[in-house]
């Protein structure tokens, strides 16, 4: 399933703890409501994005897998 | 998120190889992505990971190191060029699965507010000087990183 979004953030290829980190600062430029696409290679970076939206308070709407590219879709609080 | 969580992570970081430069860079740039503070205190052979063009020079020795991926009898493990050969082994794959190189995570680190705390009393006892540090580390001793740990903070020490 996919949700409408408002920024785009690439992070294919890059090994933990860089997908975070760079989540983090796309997100802090986001406005509250507003929602952002990540995409990751890194397997770990499913329990990670659900830990950092659970610690961060912003919601994590939904997530897919497609053949090694995750999609995170997370809405600023 | 409830009211009472830590949000501060003080670290120790007293090893100096390069499988032991990585968990306090890991773990101090992860908490700046999670909105957390962090402070690295580097003692003893942990300083150096912060002297000046030091970070990407670390080392891991294949003797007395049975976890090492690839085993090597001591015997070998001991001989000239063993031990830059494990590292280079060792950085080669750090390189293939992209993680970032020590000098960027502390790069990340320092820009990202992580306090860089050398321990004072390592420094003396082996000859280093501020001045072979890398910029914005502050030195101090155990009151030092104590003060911090103690405001609810994760403490962790590698």
């Amino acid at each position: 399933m996919t949700y409408e979004f408002d920024q785009v953030l690439d992070a294919s290829g890059l090994s933990c703890p860089m997908p975070i980190i760079k989540t983090k600062k796309a997100m802090d430029e986001l406005q509250s409501g507003q929602v952002l696409k990540m995409i990751s290679t890194d397997p770990g970076s499913v329990p990670d994005v659900t830990a950092f939206s659970k610690k961060t308070g912003h919601e994590l709407l939904g997530h897919e897998e497609d053949g090694g590219s995750y999609t995170f879709y997370i809405k600023k609080a | 998120m409830s009211n009472n969580q830590a949000n501060r992570v003080a670290i120790i970081a007293a090893h100096g190889t390069l499988d032991a430069g990585y968990p306090p860079l890991i773990i101090a740039t992860g908490a700046l992505g999670l909105g957390m503070e962090a402070a690295i205190f580097f003692t003893f052979y942990g300083l150096e990971i912060i002297k000046k063009g030091k970070a990407d020079k670390l080392q891991v020795a294949p003797i007395a190191n049975p976890a090492m991926p690839v085993p090597i009898p001591n015997i070998i493990g001991m001989l000239p060029g063993m031990t830059p050969m494990a590292t280079m082994m060792m950085n080669s794959w750090m390189k293939k699965a992209n993680v970032a190189k020590l000098s960027e995570l502390l790069e990340i680190a320092v820009e990202g507010g992580v306090r860089i705390i050398g321990c004072q009393m390592s420094m003396d006892v082996m000859g280093i000087k501020k001045e072979d540090l890398i910029d914005g580390v502050e030195i101090g001793g155990a009151a030092t990183f104590l003060e911090y740990a103690s405001d609810n903070a994760i403490a962790l020490s590698f």
